[in-house]
């Protein structure tokens, strides 16, 4: 009885399990066509980059051809239009360079810390709710931005520019100086004996405080006196492309502050160290790669973005005088390209035409580099974490 | 009842006939217009103009500036383009090359204006000041009567007709100051100057609005009639360039002649350009 039914099944299972020889054949042409396909697909976007190298490249190497190599980037003299024109895009490698430093400072400290409080400070619930929310920055067109940097943005610096700087240097100074002045006293306290020391720590707190605030009261009563000619300039830019790279920061070094894990953090309570500490002292080490990784993404942001500077920084190419004056107009890489292209055929003017691909290759140089240094940082602390 | 049902029914057919009708009226024609954003406008208002009168035809205007103009009209890519300067020698023969001969039509005069925000004090300049400020010999208001500011140049960009014309007319070969702010449009101009007091820029007579201050130059009034008759220094035609001359009675020549119609020379005024035929 027992064996008739096996002996049934296994015939069953049999006709189920093995396919004829044709229908073998056929699946595994399928499979294989499948694949094909699929690989075509996957290495399209790579060909399209090889592409895109290959002819920036072979536009950009005549132009170094018949201007040189020294005069692009040791000249300030930027004039392409004239019969005798002059390619020298040093004021515009720094223009670049300036706005994406400043972007980086409005973006990472914000970024970084916005991330910090969304993956260990909120609830769950509230997260849910903030994080899509910060992404929404990224949905809205850079032109959007670029018309509030011009229009609205660019007047309100020019009227209460002076006010504008010493508020927002009043934010962050205040928080960073109470905290500094706490642990500056109480380091100096450390060093009292037992019996003077609370003493000594609340003298020396005064003593900073008052310090402090003569400080920040001088640097807000310069501040407050400055006068904003021009509203459209590196700060400006700075600020709008900042916010224009926070959702990138705060979201590649959040799911980074994430990745951590729940072992090392309630290892870290176990031991007794409170939240604080275990923030600073094991999340943030341990997410260290992924915030970098973070970090070099907003950069990329910032550096490629071409209507908002273009809208926002005032055009001019010319290296601020001193250099890291904010408050003066320049001219990016990415803006140049965008606003000369119309004239610059090759059929009408060849070194201005061939010029944009030189300062085009320059940006492509930096995205490669960039992406491959946070490609090798990300590779690093996953080896680490894993 | 039997009557409302017929006039139900004859009203339902006389609307699909209505919906149906353009679209199955004769192919229609397309004008490809390309180029310059100062020329723009009078392009549109004379597609508009020219569409509402003749059904069967689609005239789509592109603003691209000067230069991208007469990059499509050499490529073919449109029939007309417009173009606030003249079109450049190496432009001709890249035209010539590819078997096209540009054709030019002046369409409207346009003056260069310069302009500064409302509350400044200074009433004109000569062209000679203009180009001190624009090349960087006057930095601060009070050497020209007015506050202790620096002086905020702004300027089109390289790429436009407006630039080229500035260029020409009022910098004659001089370096504009690297310090100066580029911006890319008319209306940028417009929008930068009322909201910088310290600032100076230039536009066409058509972007002048109650917003900024137009300044006098050799102390001679921007206005139609100084512009129109070549008194006021900064000046320039604005043109038109087809493809050879359209064939006669053709959509394209009615629609390259309408400036010269009276219809199309109020078109001109509302804009705020100057007609050629206003002598």
């Amino acid at each position: 009885m027992n064996d008739r039914i096996y002996e049934h099944t296994e015939s069953d299972l049999r006709s189920r399990l093995l396919m004829s020889r044709g229908t073998r054949r056929h699946r595994r042409l399928g499979a294989l066509a499948g694949d094909t396909v699929l690989i075509v697909i996957a290495s399209s976007s790579l060909i399209a980059l090889l592409f895109i190298f290959y002819f920036i490249i072979k536009d950009a190497i005549p132009f170094f051809q018949i201007e040189g190599v020294r005069e692009f980037f040791t000249s300030t003299r930027w004039y392409p239009s004239r019969e005798d024109a002059e390619f020298g895009a040093l004021s515009i490698l720094v223009g670049s360079t300036l706005v994406t430093t400043g972007a980086v400072v409005v973006a990472v400290p914000m970024g970084v810390l916005a991330a910090l409080c969304l993956s260990d400070i909120l609830p769950f619930s509230m997260r849910q709710v903030v994080k899509p929310v910060i992404e929404m920055l990224a949905a809205i067109p850079s032109v959007v931005y670029g018309f509030f940097a011009l229009v609205v943005f660019a007047p309100l610096l020019q009227e209460k520019g002076g006010s504008l700087l010493s508020v927002g240097a009043l934010i962050v100074l205040v928080p960073v100086s109470i905290i500094g002045v706490g642990v500056a006293s109480d380091l100096i306290g450390a060093r009292f004996s037992e019996g003077s020391r609370g003493v000594a720590r609340i003298a020396s707190a005064a003593v900073l405080s008052i310090a402090v605030i003569l400080v920040l009261y001088q640097l807000n009563r310069f501040l407050g006196g400055l006068r904003i000619v021009s509203g459209t300039n590196a700060l400006n830019a700075s600020i709008i492309l900042g916010i224009m790279a926070l959702p990138t920061v705060v979201s590649v070094s959040e799911d980074a502050l994430n990745a951590v894990g729940r072992e090392l953090r309630e290892g870290s309570y176990a031991l007794g160290a409170t939240r604080a500490e275990t923030l600073l002292r094991v999340v943030i080490p341990a997410a260290k790669s992924g915030i970098l990784a973070a970090v070099i993404l907003g950069v990329m942001r910032a550096v490629g973005e071409t209507m908002v500077v273009w809208m926002a920084s005032g055009n001019a190419a010319r290296i601020p005088q001193p250099i890291f004056n904010y408050l003066e107009p320049i001219r990016t890489l990415t803006a140049t390209i965008a606003g000369d292209m119309g004239e610059a055929d090759h059929v009408t003017g060849s070194a201005r035409y061939h010029v944009l691909f030189a300062m085009a290759f320059c940006l492509l140089v930096f995205a490669f580099v960039s992406n491959f240094v946070s490609e090798m940082i990300l590779r690093r602390s996953r080896k680490q974490l894993g | 009842m039997k009557g409302s049902k017929l006039i139900a029914m004859i009203s339902v057919f006389a609307l699909v006939g209505l919906v149906v009708a353009p679209g199955s009226a004769v192919a229609e024609e397309r004008i490809i217009i390309d180029g310059s954003t100062t020329v723009g406008p009078i392009a549109k208002a004379f597609a508009e103009y020219y569409m509402s009168k003749n059904k069967d035809v689609n005239i789509t205007v592109s603003e691209s500036g000067s230069g991208n103009g007469a990059k499509s009209l050499i490529n073919g890519m449109c029939h007309v383009a417009d173009m606030s300067r003249f079109m450049k020698d190496k432009e001709f023969a890249a035209a010539v090359k590819k078997g096209r001969t540009p054709v030019a039509h002046v369409v409207a005069i346009d003056g260069i204006v310069m302009v500064v925000h409302p509350s400044n004090p200074v009433k004109g300049f000569t062209v000679a000041q203009v180009r001190d400020i624009y090349m960087g010999r006057i930095t601060n208001w009070k050497d020209l009567g007015g506050p202790n500011v620096e002086i905020v140049m702004i300027s089109r960009d390289t790429n436009s007709g407006t630039y080229e014309t500035f260029e020409k007319l009022v910098m004659k070969k001089k370096k504009i100051y690297e310090k100066a702010e580029y911006v890319g449009s008319n209306g940028a101009i417009r929008q930068r100057v009322q909201s910088t007091p310290a600032s100076i820029g230039y536009i066409g007579l058509g972007f002048v609005d109650r917003s900024v201050k137009a300044l006098e130059i050799d102390g001679i009034v921007p206005d139609m009639n100084t512009i129109s008759s070549g008194i006021y220094p900064i000046a320039r035609p604005l043109f038109m360039f087809t493809d050879g001359y359209p064939k006669l009675g053709t959509h394209l020549h009615r629609f390259i002649t309408l400036h010269l119609s009276p219809r199309g020379q109020e078109i001109i005024e509302e804009i705020g350009f100057i007609p050629v035929t206003r002598y």
